[in-house]
């Protein structure tokens, strides 16, 4: 292993010169076995997790004989004739993640800032609500959502509405985040200084409060991203098909088996890929800043 | 609003405002935070508000800048009654004992950022701020953003930024607090001669007390949301109105002694009362260390002013010199010179110099009025 190639070295390197001058040697070696600790831990976690994921992508490559590569199993993805096809799946879940992340930054951004400048008492309250989704399990929350989504559906059947239920869902993650990016900054003297100024709390607010969190914005809206991104159980109980429901659905309808590992794969390529832009994107957008 | 350009330092003159308040109460919960508070507050004036922390000093500057309603009083600026008035209304700088610059904007928009919400025009605003920031000696710092400054920049920056929108009134909720000593002490002088210059009305919190007396006009004493005294500097400390302003201003000296007619008898000496009213009995009389002095005695007689010196400490001009009494200890402050000649456990006699004293009926001083 390449990370174990080092510590050789490491220790030819202690053996040798390194002797002779003994004082700062000592330090130096500490650090060196810090160092090392480090790469060892990493690269157990590193195994950990990429074997099972490149293991999945090796079975979604087999051929019909052990041992053998084909494309098959990545071909059916695309060639799937529906209904619904992949790409419109794919554009009703980017839909969902967009729809998602704004009703969600509009609603808890705004409240969160008034309860801490205005309404301390009730910030207890808000985080039990917000975590509480946390603890339902996504059959009970269905099972409670369902009557609900009926009366929508005779309104509107896309499974865009499933918005309401992945707004919830998301709640204690970007809750979580922004909470941490409100408590770094000192809301309280800023807002007393901005409003000893002339400042209305709507320009408190948006021009005070919110520009100095945009970190755990783009925190909160990355991590309600990933989950609609990922989210299978409602939308496949509430018989709506977003994208894993739709991919779901296309490993069922073969036999072959190394389709339901490349659907896997698929998802999880896709939703790496579209986290990474938009932190790439929070990045550049923040440049220029302090 | 605007006052008329001068080509003055400061590049602003105004008309200096009266504050009045009267009856200001404000409670929370069961705690009394400021119990009917009077106070004028004369145009141009600085008054120190001072005081043990809790004591209302920092309610009755809130109250005053609208960031908490009271329950009782009335507030006029200038003769407008103000006391129902939001903050962002009030027309009042304000500087925080906390660093309170906007983190995402530089030196020079923490400054025009009053005076954007004015909708003045860039050109204007950014001739003001460049203007303030000249007043505090931060030009150079103008496109810096705040976490590249030292602390004392930023209060400086706070304070451009506050007199930028030509208050009224200027609050200062201890500025000086979270800065190092020497900061603090240039600080403070360069705040008073920007307030002399612009010649604003100004409140002044601190717990501080060289900090008052070295800056305020006038110095508030107060606790448990009472003012106590207001009066000049010299007068507070030479002159201090209850026990508690003798207390806490300076250092002082409780002894045991007994009121008899317009005198107490402490430890053999007569010292005359400041208030004259005090029935007779058991009091704490609170005498001064500069009232204490002393000479050596080597008789070895015993006596109730005789003692043994245990400590003498060094402070410049003059020494602090604690001496045992065997039953109290007493604090002398001394020219240096004399207390050279005082090694710890060389025995003295002390005398206390007859200047009118406070006394207090029991230990607990704040219970006394």
């Amino acid at each position: 292993m390449a990370a174990l190639d080092q510590p050789l070295d490491i220790a030819a390197d202690l053996a040798g010169p390194a002797a002779a001058r003994r004082p700062g040697g000592l330090r130096a070696s500490r650090r060196r076995r810090l160092n090392l600790f480090r790469w060892v831990v990493f690269a157990i976690f590193g195994l950990f997790f990429l074997v099972p994921l490149l293991s999945m992508v090796r079975f979604s490559l087999e051929g019909t004989t052990p041992g053998s590569w084909s494309f098959s199993a990545w071909t059916q993805i695309v060639s799937y004739p529906g209904p619904p096809p992949l790409l419109s799946a794919i554009e009703i879940t980017l839909e969902l993640a967009g729809i998602t992340s704004v009703v969600m930054l509009l609603l808890v951004v705004p409240t969160m800032i008034w309860i801490k400048l205005r309404a301390q008492w009730f910030s207890r309250i808000m985080e039990f609500l917000c975590l509480l989704p946390l603890t339902i399990p996504a059959i009970v929350l269905v099972v409670g959502l369902a009557p609900i989504y009926n009366r929508i559906e005779r309104y509107n059947t896309s499974a865009l509405m499933l918005f309401f239920a992945y707004v919830i869902l998301a709640l204690p993650y970007a809750y979580r985040a922004l909470a941490a990016g409100l408590n770094a900054v000192d809301a309280t003297t800023l807002s007393e200084a901005a409003r000893s100024l002339g400042a209305r709390w709507i320009t408190v607010m948006f021009r005070i409060i919110v520009p100095n969190m945009w970190q755990a914005i783009l925190n909160a809206l990355l991590l309600t991203v990933a989950l609609v991104l990922g989210e299978f159980t409602v939308a496949y109980l509430l018989t709506f098909v977003n994208l894993q429901v739709n991919l779901f659905e296309i490993s069922r309808s073969t036999t072959n088996a190394g389709v339901l590992f490349s659907a896997s794969a698929a998802t999880l390529l896709f939703a790496f890929i579209l986290l990474l832009i938009l932190s790439y994107a929070g990045r550049r957008l923040r440049r220029g800043r302090p | 609003m605007s006052s008329p350009m001068t080509s003055t330092a400061s590049g602003v003159t105004r008309t200096a405002v009266e504050v009045r308040m009267e009856g200001l109460s404000r409670r929370y919960g069961s705690v009394v935070a400021l119990d009917n508070l009077d106070l004028t507050v004369q145009p141009g004036e600085l008054i120190a508000l001072l005081g043990p922390s809790g004591c209302g000093k920092t309610t009755t500057l809130r109250l005053l800048a609208g960031l908490e309603d009271a329950d009782r009083g009335r507030i006029d600026v200038a003769g407008r009654d103000i006391t129902r008035l939001p903050a962002s209304k009030r027309d009042m700088g304000m500087v925080f004992q906390a660093y309170s610059l906007f983190p995402h904007m530089t030196v020079k928009e923490n400054v025009a950022f009053g005076l954007r919400l004015r909708k003045i025009s860039p050109a204007k605003r950014d001739q003001r701020a460049l203007e303030m920031l000249d007043l505090v000696e931060l030009v150079a710092q103008a496109g810096r953003y705040p976490h590249q400054i030292s602390g004392g920049q930023q209060q400086r920056v706070a304070l451009a930024r506050a007199l930028a929108i030509e208050p009224q009134v200027l609050l200062l909720d201890e500025p000086l607090s979270a800065l190092d000593a020497k900061v603090r002490a240039q600080l403070r002088d360069q705040i008073r001669r920007i307030q002399l210059e612009v010649g604003i009305t100004t409140l002044f919190v601190t717990h501080d007390q060289e900090e008052a007396l070295a800056i305020a006009d006038r110095v508030g004493v107060m606790q448990a949301g009472r003012l106590e005294q207001l009066a000049s500097p010299t007068e507070v400390y030479s002159r201090p109105a209850t026990p508690f302003v003798a207390e806490f201003v300076g250092l002082s000296n409780r002894l045991a002694g007994t009121v008899i007619g317009s005198v107490v008898t402490v430890r053999g000496h007569d010292l005359p009362l400041v208030d004259t009213s005090i029935p007779a009995g058991a009091v704490t009389a609170i005498v001064r260390p500069e009232a204490v002095t002393m000479a050596s005695d080597d008789s070895g007689e015993a006596g109730p002013m005789t003692g043994t010196v245990i400590a003498s400490t060094f402070l410049g001009a003059t020494s602090r010199v604690t001496v045992d009494l065997g039953d109290t200890t007493v604090m002398a402050q001394l020219p240096t010179s004399e207390a050279a000649t005082l090694s710890a456990g060389s025995r003295v006699t002390l005398t206390i110099r007859p200047d009118p004293v406070l006394v207090s009926a029991d230990s607990a001083v704040a219970s006394e009025e």
